[in-house]
């Protein structure tokens, strides 16, 4: 019936007549695999409790009144009392306190060395996948060699030639030591998109090299970066308090979980006071967990053919 | 080449609008550890050529004939091997950054896929804004407002405007690709297959479509297609290319009542007839394309050829005019 209806010049590809209607608001790539993200509850339930820890280290001042480096001789390994909600450690310090203080350090450790990474990686990446030919293969070979460094020793060297490591420092050995990864992700991905044709089409129209990389590389590779960067967040974090732990991280009396760790270095207070270990073990495992889940959904998000696992 | 001069000096009263000449583009085989190079793909070998303003030639051969190369090293996307590329009276082959910019504003380009060919990061009205930021210094208002009429006049919505790549059809997404290569008012378009990812339907929309707009901005194309009945439905003149040379050139009409080159005649051969049409007998070429690398001493198509002679593997032929505005490459016209 409503074929009768049909104005003669309708086309098939062509529906026209309603320009009038308001403009519709297309969804981009990137807002298309956000909405799947949000489908993933492992994910979402991850960002919400990423997002609560880090309310709550945001929130230290108001949560404690304790000074997280104020020690008290007289009254240290105490248990959990009101006073102390998760008892004092060797030195007198309050626990608690330094749990939500020693939070802000491991994620500012873990998230400024991410971006320190990012911003290196990105940049090292899309010249050498861009430019490709002889200015790729310094930067490749250069990569290579900074993967054959052991990042354990560079920092233990680091660590021992200077005289105070600050957070700062700490960051700067991380990202330095550990941007090849990226770089290589990057460079991959531009290889392949090197190729398309809508990147020979920017350059028909006479765009700039800047501009080609800036409207159409990066935000074409924007789920690998993303899903990299996160996860390296959550290895920074580990290393950090991995270093910390052994004493070769932040220094005392700065708290970060790490080196609250390095208190179960003793087996007294392993055995007899697992409030003084327990919490700051369990903050790296949930938090780290819960970075590795965001990760993953958007690694899912971003790439749906990847393999959803059960 | 002499052939080539002695039909600029014939026709020099012609308006050219893009002169190649003796263009080749050879790919170098990278081999061995120390990745020299052991040989060439000789994928566009001495093509001349030229395009009259406001005519569209078309440009036929099979997969690998060079074409697309043909078509690319013109834009400059590809740097040539040898040769030169005159557009408008000037020398752009060794032209580079600023002044290719110019040039660009001119010679536009439509490619193949519509899938690859467009950002799928960037709305329609970022992607046909984008030549407007890029070439010229008009205001974001300006720029939209011709980003309106180019969507008008190539049949697309203007409320889909925000919308991405993804969320258009094939031969919508063409319509926006030609909306991005008129936005700049080009004089030159070359046309990449621009039909061949497309249903039959929708590619005589899209053909119907370029043709109105070469009307309407008096535009030049070099179609490059491998579909026969395509090219025929719009150019005016027609190249053959085979392994990177051209066979034939020739009126549209010429070419496809009496094509002169075996090869041509082989191909159009091949055009499967419906209904009443009278069928032509059909040639069967024999074997495969040979090798661009390596290829036959001689003419290039003597090896599938039914008529070679002798003198086709000794010499190469050159584009020969034969008269009525036809030239071909083959020994079977030598002038005796």
């Amino acid at each position: 019936m409503e074929t009768k209806e049909l104005p003669k010049e309708m086309k098939m590809d062509n529906p026209q007549g309603d320009d009038n209607k308001k403009i519709k608001k297309g969804k981009t790539p990137f807002q298309l695999a956000m909405g799947r993200f949000m489908k993933n509850k492992a994910a979402v339930i991850s960002v919400v409790v990423l997002l609560l820890i880090i309310v709550a280290v945001i929130a230290a001042p108001l949560i404690t009144s304790h000074d997280p480096t104020e020690s008290n001789l007289r009254n240290i390994e105490k248990g959990p009392s009101s006073e102390h909600y998760l008892g004092t450690d060797s030195s007198g310090r309050d626990t608690f306190a330094r749990m939500l203080y020693g939070g802000r350090v491991s994620l500012i450790v873990g998230f400024s060395a991410m971006i320190f990474t990012l911003v290196i990686g990105v940049i090292l990446g899309s010249i050498a996948g861009y430019y490709g030919g002889r200015v790729d293969s310094i930067i490749m070979r250069f990569a290579d060699m900074m993967l054959i460094l052991p990042f354990l020793v560079l920092v233990l060297v680091v660590v021992s030639i200077l005289p105070k490591v600050t957070i700062g420092i700490f960051v700067a050995v991380i990202a330095l030591t550990s941007w090849p990864g990226l770089t290589r992700i990057v460079r991959g991905s531009y290889l392949s998109l090197r190729e398309q044709e809508f990147v020979l089409g920017a350059k028909a129209i006479g765009a700039r090299d800047f501009r080609i990389i800036f409207k159409h590389f990066i935000p074409n590779a924007i789920g690998p970066i993303v899903v990299n960067a996160t996860l390296m967040m959550a290895s920074y974090i580990i290393a950090e308090s991995a270093l910390s732990f052994i004493g070769f991280g932040i220094p005392q009396p700065t708290p970060t979980w790490g080196n609250m760790l390095s208190e179960a270095q003793s087996i007294r207070i392993l055995q007899n006071n697992p409030e003084a270990w327990i919490p700051p073990g369990l903050a790296i495992l949930v938090t780290v967990l819960c970075i590795n889940f965001i990760g993953d959904g958007l690694r899912d998000a971003f790439d749906p053919k990847s393999s959803k696992r059960s | 080449m002499i052939t080539a001069e002695k039909e600029k000096q014939q026709k020099t009263d012609e308006d050219y609008i893009l002169e190649v000449n003796n263009l080749k583009k050879y790919f170098p085989i990278k081999g061995g550890i120390l990745r020299r190079t052991v040989g060439h793909v000789k994928a566009v070998d001495d093509v001349s050529l030229n395009i009259v303003r406001g005519e569209t030639l078309g440009i036929v051969g099979e997969s690998g004939s060079g074409k697309t190369t043909l078509g690319r090293v013109i834009l400059k996307l590809l740097e040539p091997t040898e040769g030169q590329i005159v557009f408008e009276n000037e020398d752009i082959t060794n032209s580079k950054n600023r002044k290719m910019r110019d040039i660009r504003k001119d010679l536009q380009v439509v490619f193949q896929d519509p899938y690859a060919s467009l950002n799928p990061t960037m709305s329609v009205q970022e992607l046909i804004e984008e030549p407007l930021l890029v070439q010229t210094d008009l205001s974001r208002k300006e720029r939209l407002q011709k980003v309106e009429e180019m969507l008008d006049k190539v049949g697309l919505r203007k409320s889909d405007q925000l919308k991405y790549p993804h969320e258009f059809s094939g031969g919508q997404r063409q319509r926006i690709s030609i909306a991005r290569a008129l936005v700049l008012n080009p004089k030159f378009i070359v046309c990449d297959e621009p039909v061949s990812a497309l249903d039959v339907s929708i590619q005589a929309q899209v053909l119907n479509l370029m043709a109105d707009l070469q009307e309407e901005f008096n535009l030049t194309y070099l179609f490059i297609s491998h579909d026969l009945s395509v090219v025929k439905h719009i150019s005016d003149r027609v190249a053959v290319m085979y392994l990177g040379r051209i066979a034939e050139v020739a009126p549209k009409k010429a070419i496809y009542e009496e094509p002169l080159h075996p090869y041509t005649q082989a191909l159009l051969s091949a055009i499967p007839t419906v209904g009443k049409e009278k069928k032509r007998e059909k040639i069967i070429l024999e074997g495969d394309l040979p090798s661009p690398s390596n290829p036959p001493s001689g003419c290039p198509f003597r090896t599938r050829c039914p008529q070679a002679h002798d003198l086709c593997s000794q010499v190469r032929p050159d584009l020969q005019d034969v008269g009525d505005g036809r030239l071909v490459a083959c020994h079977l016209y030598n002038e005796k």
